[in-house]
């Protein structure tokens, strides 16, 4: 069910100002995909047009295409809102529902999309939280609001929520900057354990976490400030972390640059 | 002075960093004291009002304490001093009419507050006599209220949504713009207008409705603005995360930013609710006042609180005076208890933190 995702010559803009510019690569299904390159070179705004959320911070807006199996997300009378149920996204920060419960958190998507039945809610809450290597310390306060839980709990929680919808694919925006070693140890086992089952794409600002879970990895960089980011290689991980083909890479991977 | 009769305190002056403090009781000393003198100058100088000896109690601490702690303790802590007790003496100066305001209300009104004046009309009541009650214009109040709160409410609440949630370019600006103008308009105004509209163009006679109509007007910009701020407040990672789950923006909004700030806005809709409860000037035009019980807001002249007081008060004899300052305690008790109840709806749906 895991699907690949094929990009060509995509810009993505903030009202007049280009973000990224030209990018065209390929997302292999059932893999971990990740993107490093330095603060503010586009990684997080190309993700974000992977399941076209760029387009809900004000003035952006996208050129180019994105096909997913084949079919381009921006094309015409594509819905965002049924997008967004196939590519499922985990954002930097932590950010659980406060007002619902550690339940409902995780069956936030299916309730409020509407056509689950409630006797099959309880099923998929225990999957996803299981999923997410969650249940044992959940499972005996599902009724407990969810911002109890620690930072690293939230997070896994929030992966919860977003495979409790069957997404076919993984964003993950930077998804343990805010958390400890021994909870991003969780997480990435978690990433290596669901990418049998879906295409994960990571934004990451740690190289070492890019060459510990990816199978694939994409080098970002800017030519200047007030320039747009682009693609400067992708390939895969141990080929770009033992023997990139440019120059730039080497530098950023090797800490001599950016 | 020798090594061994050092104290540790002489040690660590070598370092400047002792300075002398005024002790703890020192702030109460000096309060003591200028409150005495201010006594002895106001009973010297003939001073009659109580008033006024507080002033100059307040004036001999803050600038007593200031002088004092220049000299003993030197100016960064005279001047923290001076911050401290100007926060006090403006405490004071706010706190002071509240509670007298609060005592005189209850000791003059609870001389007649009792069942009877809760549940009869003024009916036949002869009001120079005692007697009499207070329950039309409490109906009044509430079912003028309510008409006014249902008016507002949904209108307010989905402006600020309008505003916040989807407004953008000219037309959100003008909302804006204009709901600031709606914010400074005088409430006697409200009532030309609907007096001009609705009872001279329309035709239609007084009614507490006439009335709801006004206070709706009135209520409506502060239910936008309270809204607008408890909505703004709600971090827009919640929005993200629930569109990334693929969940449309209106339900978006009515499940996920709505339940997170349901208590701010509670909180926002009842204090504008408090404050229509209060008004006078529009009722006094559309309402007209009743010394009789008219259970039917759409038609007939009805009474109010407010309107009430005022009525009481104009009469001018003893009787009405009791009449007047118990119904003000039942509108101050009205706006505590809807205050009350918000707080505990605020508490009760607001985002909870516990493991």
């Amino acid at each position: 069910m895991a699907k690949r995702i094929d990009i060509n010559g995509l810009n993505a803009y903030y009202g007049d100002f280009k973000a990224i510019e030209d990018i065209s690569m390929s997302v292999e299904p059932k893999s971990v995909t990740a993107f490093i390159g330095p603060s503010g070179c586009g990684k997080s705004t190309f993700l974000r047009t992977l399941n076209r959320m760029h387009e809900v911070a004000s003035g952006g807006r996208v050129e180019g295409e994105v096909l997913l199996d084949g079919e381009n997300l921006y094309g015409p009378g594509v819905d965002p809102v049924a997008v967004r149920r196939v590519v499922g996204m985990v954002f930097q920060r932590p950010n659980p529902f406060p007002t619902m419960s550690i339940y409902d958190n995780v069956a936030a998507g299916l309730k409020l999309n509407g056509g689950v039945k409630k006797s099959d809610l309880d099923g998929v809450v225990e999957e996803s939280l299981k999923g997410a290597n969650l249940w044992n310390e959940v499972k005996d306060r599902l009724n407990k609001p969810g911002s109890g839980l620690s930072g690293g709990q939230q997070q896994r929680l929030c992966i919860a929520r977003a495979i409790a919808v069957q997404p076919q694919v993984l964003l993950m925006d930077e998804p343990c900057s805010a958390l400890d070693p021994i909870s991003t140890l969780a997480i990435e086992d978690l990433m290596a354990k669901l990418k049998d089952q879906f295409t994960i794409v990571i934004v990451t600002h740690n190289m070492q976490q890019a060459a510990r879970v990816s199978d694939r990895t994409a080098f970002f960089n800017l030519a200047g400030v007030g320039q747009p980011g682009r693609l400067i290689e992708v390939d895969d991980t141990q080929k770009i972390f033992s023997n990139p083909a440019v120059q730039a890479t080497e530098d950023y991977i090797s800490g001599r640059f950016g | 002075m020798t090594a061994t009769t050092m104290t540790p305190a002489d040690r660590a002056d070598h370092l400047g960093i002792h300075q002398p403090r005024l002790p703890k009781w020192g702030p109460a000393v000096i309060a003591a004291g200028s409150a005495a003198v201010a006594i002895a100058i106001g009973l010297v100088a003939g001073l009659q009002s109580k008033i006024q000896w507080g002033l100059i109690a307040a004036i001999l601490f803050v600038i007593g304490q200031y002088v004092i702690a220049s000299r003993v303790e030197g100016r960064r802590q005279a001047k923290d001093r001076l911050a401290t007790a100007l926060v006090w003496v403006a405490f004071l100066l706010a706190v002071v009419p509240l509670a007298s305001l609060i005592y005189e209300t209850i000791a003059r009104g609870i001389k007649v507050l009792n069942g009877y004046f809760l549940t009869h009309s003024m009916n036949g009541v002869v009001t120079i006599q005692p007697g009499g009650g207070v329950y039309h214009a409490l109906l009044g109040t509430i079912e003028q209220v309510a008409i006014a709160t249902l008016i507002a409410a949904p209108i307010g609440l989905l402006t600020a949504i309008y505003l916040v949630e989807y407004g953008k370019g000219k037309l959100a600006k003008a909302v804006t713009f204009f709901v600031d103008v709606m914010t400074g308009i005088p409430s006697i105004v409200a009532g030309l207008f609907i007096l001009s509209v609705w009872i001279m163009m329309l035709g239609f006679g007084y009614s507490g409705f006439a009335g709801s109509l006004a206070l709706a007007i009135l209520m409506m910009p502060t239910v936008v603005r309270s809204t607008e701020e408890m909505l703004k407040l709600v971090p827009n990672e919640l929005r993200e995360a629930s569109y990334a789950l693929g969940v449309p923006k209106w339900k978006t909004i009515l499940k996920v930013v709505l339940p997170t700030s349901i208590g701010g806005i509670t909180t926002g809709v009842m204090l504008s609710i408090a404050r229509i409860t209060g008004e006078t000037a529009p009722l006094l035009l559309l309402v007209f006042g009743n010394p009789m019980i008219n259970n039917n807001p759409f038609e007939g002249a009805q009474a109010s609180l407010p309107l009430y007081i005022y009525e009481q008060w104009a009469n001018g004899n003893e009787a009405s005076y009791d009449r007047a300052w118990a119904a003000a305690l039942v509108l101050i008790a009205f706006v505590m208890i809807l205050n009350l109840v918000a707080r505990g709806i605020a508490r009760w749906k607001s985002p909870k933190t516990g493991r």
